[in-house]
């Protein structure tokens, strides 16, 4: 199961794909707040978003897998 | 018997502790659930907690902060920067609340804190600002001769615009007409409106604020003028006292509007007015007036052996202030640089990199400060903002108060997190800030060569 982590620790501020969307390298996942700024997730890797494995407003830590991909 | 409350956490709620502390007020310190090992906690003589992690539930939760206060029978509140410190209803509730708020009157934060009644304010007490219009009619005569009045260059903007985006440089007469037409095709495909104002260009900007004091009753001193230009994100990065390369005339007109803005709303504590420096003419314009203590306080200290955080609270709690702090007893020696440590990666587009200290080394010697409100095994949480520290150093002149920075960034040590220190150091050590070439372009003007340097320091 292919999975994108989180780059850094931070909060959940917005869930940008939804499950069935399909993802390729360096598009934007999601975005995070960390120290009042946003922070946009990129993937590192492609397929079809199969699970969302966080909310928006969880607080996260750095490589907390956040979508996992199929 | 005085009490404090410090309504705020990090580095400035220690720096105001330690001044209340030294004039002998008891202290109250309050934190979130993630800051209660935190320093600030431990120097206060009690604490309560406000809420959770984040912010909004916990520093800027007002009702949290007033019933910590009235728990513990605080008699006065400072704000520092951030969170509430220019929240003119959060000053007013204090006030309500019988609580003495350590800042300005909740008038003269809201007046200040909107930029149309800041602009009106700064212009009926004398102090320049940027030349420029309204939304411009259609009729071309009108709009020729407030062009004419303004000067060229000038800038076109579209009134809906923002971040660069609709704006146009116009350098002579002959290209107005055109270029106000092609702003407002512009405007209204990408806005959907097509107005458009006038502006003064300039060219190499630099940013100057000028410290005030004002005793609340129209009287107000100031404590000279620091250069802020150094900036990324709009978030400072480098300030010094006083700034270099101004002339004499420049400095002391600056400074007495500076005084006359915070002498006419009758302003009451510290204060800084920030100018747009034009480094090429030597004019200087209104941008805003911070109705607070700012970061970059420790520089204007350091040349002024004056304690702006003693000299708020000895004014709040009603000493007579004004009878020491007398304009020609304020004087200027040598010369103090800031540099901001930042928990955040220069190698990664500047991304925080919160984490947690593992070790801590702080830098010593003559002339050195550090202002911070981590200790070895601090957590730096994504919660709030990324900066740790504040590293000043003074000395006779600015040649070598920028050695003595760079010196002490060097003998500094943060195991555990990545942050900008080695990038601090190569902008510090950039032959154009060593000669006092300052804009608010500078980062990105030399960032290559910044890279560059760092590599090399790095090897």
């Amino acid at each position: 199961m292919k999975k994108i982590a989180s780059p850094m620790a931070g909060t959940v501020w917005k869930i940008v794909k939804a499950p069935g969307d399909a993802v390729d390298y360096g598009d934007t996942v999601m975005i995070l707040e960390s120290m009042k700024m946003e922070i946009a997730v990129e993937a590192d890797n492609r397929g079809t978003v199969a699970k969302i494995l966080v909310e928006e407003g969880e607080v996260v830590d750095q490589d907390t897998p956040l979508i996992e991909l199929s | 018997m005085h009490k404090l409350l410090v309504a705020n956490r990090g580095e400035i709620a220690c720096r105001i502790l330690s001044s209340a502390r030294s004039i002998g007020l008891a202290t109250v310190a309050v934190y979130s659930d993630t800051d209660a090992e935190a320093p600030h906690v431990a120097l206060a003589d009690e604490a309560r907690r406000v809420g959770p992690a984040r912010a909004q539930q916990s520093y800027l939760d007002q009702d949290a902060i007033l019933a910590a206060a009235r728990d513990t029978g605080a008699t006065l509140i400072h704000p520092g920067y951030g969170f509430l410190a220019e929240n003119a209803g959060f000053a007013a509730r204090c006030g309500r609340e019988g609580l003495v708020f350590v800042g300005p009157r909740p008038e003269t934060i809201a007046a200040m804190g909107d930029k149309e009644q800041a602009r009106a304010l700064a212009r009926a007490a004398g102090v320049p600002v940027l030349p420029g219009t309204d939304k411009l009619p259609p009729d071309e005569a009108t709009v020729a001769a407030a062009a004419a009045s303004i000067g060229f260059p000038l800038l076109i903007k579209a009134a809906a615009g923002g971040g660069g985006i609709g704006m146009r440089l116009v350098e002579t007469p002959e290209a107005l007409a055109a270029g106000i037409a092609a702003t407002r095709g512009l405007a209204e495909r990408a806005f959907g409106s097509g107005a458009v104002y006038l502006e003064r260009y300039v060219r190499r900007a630099r940013h100057v604020e000028v410290q005030v004091f004002g005793f609340g009753d129209g009287r107000a001193v100031h404590l000279f003028d620091r250069d802020c230009s150094l900036q990324r994100r709009h978030q400072k990065v480098i300030e010094e006292a006083l700034a270099p390369g101004l002339g004499e005339t420049t400095r002391a007109a600056m400074a007495q509007v500076s005084v006359d803005l915070a002498g006419s709303c009758a302003y009451d504590g510290a204060g800084t007015i920030e100018f747009l420096y034009d480094d090429d003419t030597g004019g200087f314009f209104f941008l805003e007036m911070n109705t607070r203590i700012q970061v970059e306080h420790g520089t204007t200290e350091l040349v002024t052996g004056v304690d702006l955080v003693a000299a708020q609270l000895r004014h709040a709690i009603g000493e007579d202030v004004a009878a020491e702090l007398t304009q020609d007893q304020i004087r200027h020696d040598g010369h103090a640089v800031e540099a901001r440590v930042y928990a955040e990666d220069p190698a990664r587009r500047f991304m925080p990199s919160p984490g947690t200290i593992t070790g801590l080394v702080l830098p010593h010697g003559p002339g050195v400060r550090v202002d911070t409100g981590c200790r070895a095994g601090s957590v730096v949480t994504p919660f709030y903002d990324p900066m740790i520290m504040k590293v000043m150093a003074h000395a006779a002149s600015r040649d070598e108060a920028i050695d003595r920075l760079i010196g002490a960034l060097g003998d500094l040590r943060i195991d555990g997190l990545t942050t900008n220190v080695g990038w601090l150091r190569a902008v510090l050590d950039h032959p154009a800030f060593r000669a006092g070439r300052l804009s608010t372009d500078f980062l990105t003007a030399h960032q290559a060569e910044i890279e560059q340097q760092q590599a090399r320091q790095a090897a």
